[in-house]
């Protein structure tokens, strides 16, 4: 992809013209990335000297790297000197009632059994004093604090934890990772911040509440999760509700860290605007997520992707200590003109380190869905094992399922287990249940639900119901 | 209930159904016997609904209403059930998800309460008992890793709760030990009754022992060529397709 080069060249060679001082007033950056612009983003939110350095070393490390062309996707290039990498957090104009919101929308909501009060949220409307999500957040964090849990904003995080967030952060995902992660260091808004202490388990999955708050999600997001020795905890990120967004390029990056003993869970439903039914617009999803697991320790990545144009994302695991443990389960359904490269990597560095894979592939339309891993044992990840199980299910005669395992194991006493499938949706199937009196889309949905549902029950409760109506939901008109 | 006028129909370009005429009416049981590739299940399967095949001519009602002009799911929800000659593995569906769906989709087009699942499971642990069927079954994949018996046995037990007005059962003897025959006809024999018909399609006499129907007719080239009773079946029995098939062909 030789534009992408070219971009980068432009980018490199190109001066911008607007100033520091300009820039720190504004509310909107105008396009365009530079130095000046990493210094003003970090002006903006108050930063401590070393998050500078560090964003501007990561700006200079991308300004050396070319866009990233292996994975089996097509699109045009991102154009990066179009792209505004800071707008103010500001007040979405509040709609008076439901019934100003896009009936398409409103219809989605109904079908996935979103509350309606949630609704509101979720589509800007303001919302009655009864239901106040500030109250909600106060009360959680409260219990949490009690505990010693910390969950806020980045932001929050770097003014109020910058101990934690120095130690940590960039020491799962380099700022030199790759380029979408390095972009993402330079220019990163906020994200969210979870740290877990030594033996706590925290007694809530950290997520109706998050739902309730993600409508500001930013385009360049950062989450740092570290679980202290012998901690548990759950993360859910994302959201069933479609979710649309005037930024076309999202990049996000998360980091994990679950040391001695700690087990750390994160699941993801991830919505985001997949385009119209002839592939026009729709959100460029390009996913760092990577987690360190120490000693005896444990991480679990669970992900149902449905939206998204383009998905490339492989939420991997660095098994570093003894017998530490990493689990990948993913769902990743590509429709209309949808295009998925996912996977995961288990690198396995400490001896008799475990590691699962399920991944569940489901293409319709003329959907292209890629699963992409690698299985590393080192020399010293003695008596290690890995499972891999990769099944792939087509809709239809249009849309295409590719498999791209990587294996490689360096030492004599580790065990690696691959297993891989390719299924239609057969007419039989189909006619099996319309003959015991099921409409055909209940019938397409109870056999893509089965199909995924040793992913689905590793989610959490009221999370799988509603990835159930998600499925549904988007691959709706894929049978005739 | 079920009246069938000159019935063709096609796969593909090659005609198949070449002018059935038949009339079933509550509390019948039909045999339908014939040579492979006479037709037989693919009446069976004109029935249903199954869309490979291409009615070309010809007209049936059920109850009154054209048959052919419903959807699959509308002639099962109507009472019209297909014991399938090779049943379909839904993996990771579990039996007792996949089959209280179905009732209640049935339930719900005859105007009655849905079932919830503490109905249900009464409901069905009755059922069982009489299929001789363990309990635990309902927590498998539909007939996934089923042995050819076990998928049989659990088609009849489907039937059972779904309690149709009209059965299809499409060779459901093929694959049976002597056991699992008598078990499946002990099933069906229990569905029997002055409002409900069936329609036994099978190649061999031996089910209708256990079956035992009111009519038997006999299928080759696309048209009934004989129709009887009982003792039609152990006529051919003992003298073979091949006495009646001449006349046909």
């Amino acid at each position: 992809m030789s534009t992408a080069t070219d971009t980068i060249e432009q980018l490199a060679t190109q001066e911008y013209k607007y100033g520091f001082e300009t820039l720190i007033e504004a509310d909107t950056f105008p396009p365009g990335l530079s130095e000046d612009v990493v210094r003003a983003i970090s002006a903006r939110k108050r930063e401590p000297e070393w998050m500078l350095e560090w964003r501007l070393k990561a700006l200079k490390a991308w300004t050396g790297m070319t866009e990233p062309t292996w994975p089996n996707v097509h699109y045009p290039a991102p154009k990066f000197q179009e792209i505004s990498y800071f707008s103010a957090p500001k007040n979405q104009k509040k709609l008076e009632s439901l019934d100003e919101v896009d009936p398409e929308i409103l219809a989605t909501f109904a079908k996935l059994g979103i509350p309606l009060n949630e609704q509101k949220l979720l589509s800007g409307v303001a919302v009655d004093a009864v239901f106040d999500s500030v109250s909600v957040a106060t009360t959680f964090k409260k219990k949490l604090g009690e505990l010693g849990i910390i969950f806020c904003s980045f932001s929050e995080a770097v003014e109020n934890h910058p101990e934690l967030v120095r130690k940590y952060v960039g020491s799962v995902v380099p700022h030199t990772d790759n380029f979408y992660a390095a972009l993402n260091t330079a220019v990163f808004s906020d994200g969210s911040f979870v740290y877990v202490p030594k033996g706590v388990r925290c007694p809530m999955e950290l997520s109706t509440y998050f739902r309730i708050n993600a409508k500001g999600t930013g385009q360049f997001e950062r989450t740092l999760i570290i679980a202290d020795e012998g901690a548990y905890v759950s993360y859910l990120e994302g959201c069933t509700a479609p979710m649309r967004d005037e930024h076309q390029l999202h990049a996000a990056v998360v980091e994990l860290v679950a040391l001695d003993g700690a087990t750390i869970k994160y699941s993801t439903v991830q919505n985001w605007y997949p385009g119209d039914k002839d592939g026009k617009g729709g959100i460029f999803n390009f996913v760092t997520k990577r987690g360190k697991a120490m000693k005896d320790a444990k991480i679990t990545w669970t992900q149902v992707e449905t939206g998204s144009a383009i998905t490339w994302k492989y939420p991997s695991c660095l098994l570093v200590g003894d017998n530490a443990v990493g689990e990948f389960y993913s769902v990743a359904v590509v429709n209309n003109h949808q295009q998925a490269d996912t996977g995961t990597k288990m690198v396995h560095l400490g001896k008799n380190t475990r590691s699962t894979i399920v991944s569940k592939g489901i293409s319709a339309g003329v959907g292209q869905n890629s699963y992409r891993g690698l299985v590393k044992i080192a020399k010293g990840a003695t008596g290690s094992r890995n499972y891999t199980q990769c099944d792939s299910l087509l809709i239809g005669d249009r849309c295409g399922a590719h498999t791209f395992p990587y294996i490689e194991v360096k030492n004599t006493t580790s065990t690696v287990e691959h297993e891989a499938s390719t299924s239609k949706i057969g007419e039989d199937q189909i006619f099996y249940l319309r003959q015991r009196g099921l409409a055909t889309e209940d019938a397409v949905n109870m056999i893509v639900n089965g199909f995924c549902k040793e992913v689905f029950r590793e989610l959490p409760m009221e999370f799988a119901v509603e990835a159930q109506k998600l499925l549904g939901v988007s691959l709706e008109g894929s049978v005739g | 209930m079920l009246q069938i006028t000159n019935l063709q129909a096609r796969v593909e370009d090659k005609p198949i159904l070449k002018g059935i005429n038949l009339t079933v009416k509550p509390g019948e049981v039909h045999a339908i016997m014939g040579p492979n590739g006479s037709g037989k299940s693919t009446l069976a399967g004109v029935l249903a609904g199954k869309g490979e095949y291409e009615v070309t001519g010809g007209e049936v009602t059920f109850d009154g209403k054209d048959l052919l002009d419903l959807d699959p799911e509308e002639r099962a929800r109507e009472g019209l059930f297909l014991a399938f000659q090779y049943p379909v593995e839904i993996p990771g569906v579990s039996n007792s998800y996949f089959l209280k769906a179905a009732l209640n989709a049935v339930r719900k087009h005859r105007g009655e309460a849905e079932v919830d699942a503490i109905e249900f499971m009464k409901l069905v642990k009755a059922k069982m008992k009489v299929l001789e069927m363990d309990p635990a079954f309902l927590g498998r994949s539909v007939n996934q890793g089923f042995s050819g018996g076990e998928k049989k046995r659990n088609e009849i037990f489907q039937m059972a709760v779904l309690e149709p007005r009209l059965a299809l059962l499409d060779e459901t003897d093929s694959g049976l030990d002597i056991d699992a025959l008598q078990v499946v006809s002990k099933g069906v024999n229990a569905l029997r009754s002055p409002e409900r018909a069936t329609i036994v399609v099978t190649h061999y006499q031996r089910l209708l022992n256990y079956i035992v129907p009111d009519f038997v007719h006999v299928l080759a080239n696309g048209r009934i060529i004989r129709s009887g009773g009982k003792e039609l079946a152990l006529e051919l029995e003992a003298k073979g397709y091949g006495w009646l098939d001449q006349g046909a062909a």
